[in-house]
């Protein structure tokens, strides 16, 4: 029989390949007045950090590792030798509980390996979050995972414990899950996101429908739902995953698509790269990421300043664009609408907003922006002011040297 | 000059009052000085007795933006010892030039946005680094926790009705140098400040946490800096995990390693043997 410690190391160590940590976006609760704990406010709170630099912001643990799929990237697959291990229910909920009152967590993400049935697993799952809000008054954050063919019953019921749902689509492309998860198919996982969906659809429709203002409308994943594709296990270039990511978003109404670099695991599968995880990648996907959500960039945009189907590694997305752009370029930081500025390599929706409001009292000069951007060296071929114009700089053919980091040395002993 | 002493590091109401009064008597920030209790004292300075403001006798409307209040009341809990002198500096300006919180390249507004950044990410950093330790249960079983804390600015009394809304169904003190704030199910107050000793010096689920803490850490992805970024080392010595995270970084390339070159194992019979039913199935 295994204590409660050796069953957190094994089931933590088998979590943490899921990258989502949010615990931001849900409805507000507090506990003030009422019995039980726990409280959302809207913006999520990393609890600590680790040496790899994620945030701690929830106990990510599974139910268990047992797993009856054996798909080639998983640390839990059927066919890998690592320790297994089962929580119970109550193990999880009294593990929550403690961890919550000394303020070490926002709450719980759940997720498990595949046990007897789809629909057995997700009963588990939905327990352990009935328990928590039902039995105890629970406010803190939830998120729990949905499992691929379990029954939309199911699906409905978790959906009013958790404030998050989210299914793995894991490999980008048809192909890649074909070769790599031959239990899964794109198909199974969006039918799942589809019945999350509904219940999101369904709700809204129900608080538009009611009679009264304040009638209560049961709230149903109120942090939405999301999902993770592993970048670098199989062959699919950035433009499949920008792709699949904007389809998944649309289609969906997903509220996240996270990006998780396949990272070597303990007993790794012999068909599957041994590599350092792609980091710089996954940040670069990232980055694309917010420009179509954020920026108003269109995915086509982004792809056309791809080169092989890749990102450029050296410079972000949005500076690589503004490079093969230059025509609109440089943009003037005094006349310029929102749309142009955000385009602006350096500039953010923050200082975008304060630009726009500071230039309704006074005509903005070089220095003044150097005082609403990080990094007024990046901008500088970009933009106008009162007292600078970037002149022929723009159209500099060798500015992206100006961005690249110098070429390394070789070493003599390499 | 005129010197003012305000009651209390985070003195907003009284600030506010002298300031009307020095801007009616048309004082303005050149030659007043503003002190805090910790501000330290010139020899021949004498605080000015607060009674020599008299009648009020304009009439002149006084106004500033009501988003001027809400930045100053947080600017005021910034260690900055001229924070006082410059919240007058703004609120002299303003009656001049309403409009000029609207100018983030400004001097002092960018001043006072930096402040006000500032005590955003301390009260932040307070909701997610304080860590209770049991104290015990009273009769009924309503349980009690302590904490220390060491914040960087005079923000216990913006951050503290956080812990209320979440915990009220339990008593805590969070301790900190200079002020602790006491919650007993009814009431939140604020006493004097304390030492570490004052709370327990462990937890029996500490080594949970602990373990938990090793256990989610990707030793594959290791990036000190984006930790130290947003866990800075201050904060370390009052978390029960930060000890574990000089051996995490000295052995994670090492574990990295093993991962890539340790042989391939015979896969685990239980697969072959689930292929079989399934084929079986369908």
């Amino acid at each position: 029989m295994l204590t409660v410690i050796e069953k957190l190391s094994i089931l933590a160590d088998a979590a943490k390949y899921d990258a989502s940590c949010a615990s931001s976006g849900t409805a507000k609760r507090h506990s003030v007045g009422k019995s039980g704990l726990g409280s959302t406010e809207g913006m999520g709170i990393c609890h600590a950090y680790t040496p790899d630099g994620r945030c701690i912001s929830l106990l990510k643990v599974l139910l268990t590792n047992f797993c009856i799929f054996d798909c080639r990237y998983c640390i839990n697959r059927s066919s890998s030798n690592v320790k297994r291990a089962r929580f119970t229910p109550a193990e999880l909920v009294k593990l929550t509980l403690d961890f919550y009152k000394r303020n070490y967590i926002e709450g719980l993400f759940l997720s498990s390996g595949i046990i007897q049935s789809p629909d057995y697993t997700m009963e588990q799952l939905v327990e352990v979050a009935r328990s928590l809000r039902q039995d105890h008054g629970f406010r803190g954050y939830i998120h729990l995972k949905t499992i691929a063919e379990a029954d939309p019953a199911l699906i409905q019921k978790a959906g009013l414990y958790a404030d998050r749902l989210s299914v793995n689509i894991e490999l980008p492309t048809e192909k890649g899950l074909k070769a790599y998860a031959p239990e899964k198919t794109g198909q199974t996982i969006r039918k799942a996101m589809g019945d999350v969906k509904q219940g999101i659809v369904a709700q809204k429709e129900a608080r538009r429908g009611r009679l009264l203002k304040k009638a209560a409308v049961p709230k149903f994943v109120p942090g939405g739902q999301s999902t993770q594709m592993i970048v670098g296990a199989d062959q699919a270039n950035d433009i499949d995953i920008i792709t699949t990511s904007t389809k998944l978003y649309k289609g969906y109404q997903l509220r996240r698509v996270y990006y998780s670099a396949y990272s070597p695991i303990p007993d790794a599968s012999s068909d599957l790269p041994p590599i350092r995880p792609p980091l710089l990648r996954e940040h670069r996907l990232y980055q694309a990421d917010w420009m179509f959500r954020f920026y108003g960039f269109s995915p086509m945009e982004i792809g056309a300043s791809t080169s092989k189907g890749m990102l450029d590694l050296d410079i972000d997305p949005k500076l690589s664009w503004a490079l093969k752009h230059r025509e609109w370029f440089p943009v003037d930081v005094n006349k310029a609408d929102q749309t142009q500025l955000l385009r602006v390599p350096g500039l953010g929706p923050l200082s975008v907003k304060r630009i726009l409001s500071a230039r309704r009292v006074t005509t903005l000069r070089l220095q003044d922006i150097g005082k609403m951007t990080l990094s007024l060296k990046k901008i500088l071929p970009f933009i106008e002011t009162l007292d600078w114009s970037p002149g022929g700089l723009t159209d500099m053919e060798n500015l992206r040297a100006r961005f690249t980091p110098a070429p390394q040395q070789m070493s003599l002993f390499a | 000059m005129k010197i003012i002493q305000l009651s209390s590091e985070t003195d907003f109401e009284g600030w506010r009052q002298v300031a009307k009064l020095l801007w009616y008597h048309h004082i303005s920030p050149q030659n007043v000085m503003w002190r805090g209790p910790s501000t330290a004292q010139g020899l021949f300075d004498q605080a000015e007795d607060i009674r020599w403001r008299g009648k009020i006798t304009s009439r002149a409307s006084l106004t500033v933006p009501r988003q001027f209040i809400a930045l100053a009341k947080r600017a005021i809990c910034h260690q900055d010892e001229n924070r006082f002198d410059k919240l007058y500096q703004l609120f002299w300006r303003l009656q001049k030039s309403p409009r000029l919180l609207e100018n983030a390249s400004d001097r002092d507004v960018s001043w006072l946005l930096a402040c006000d950044k500032a005590i955003r990410r301390d009260v932040h950093k307070m909701h997610a680094f304080v860590r209770f330790r049991k104290v015990g249960e009273d009769q009924a079983g309503r349980e009690q926790f302590a904490a220390w804390f060491e914040p960087t600015h005079y923000i216990v009394g913006l951050a503290t009705p956080f812990f209320r809304r979440r915990f009220p169904n339990m008593d805590w003190v969070i301790v900190t140098p200079y002020q602790t704030a006491i919650w007993n199910g009814e009431d939140l107050t604020f006493g004097p400040g304390g030492q570490k000793s004052d709370i327990p010096k462990n937890d029996a689920i500490e080594d949970q946490w602990r373990t938990y803490f090793s256990s989610i850490f990707n030793p594959a992805r290791l990036k000190v800096k984006a930790m130290t970024s947003e866990m800075p080392k201050k904060y370390w010595h009052n978390l029960p995990e930060a000890d574990l995270i000089p051996s995490l970084i000295a052995t994670a390339q090492d574990r990295e390693l093993k991962m890539q070159t340790d042989a391939v194992t015979t896969p685990h019979p239980l697969a072959a043997h689930l292929k079989a039913k399934q084929k079986a199935v369908s």
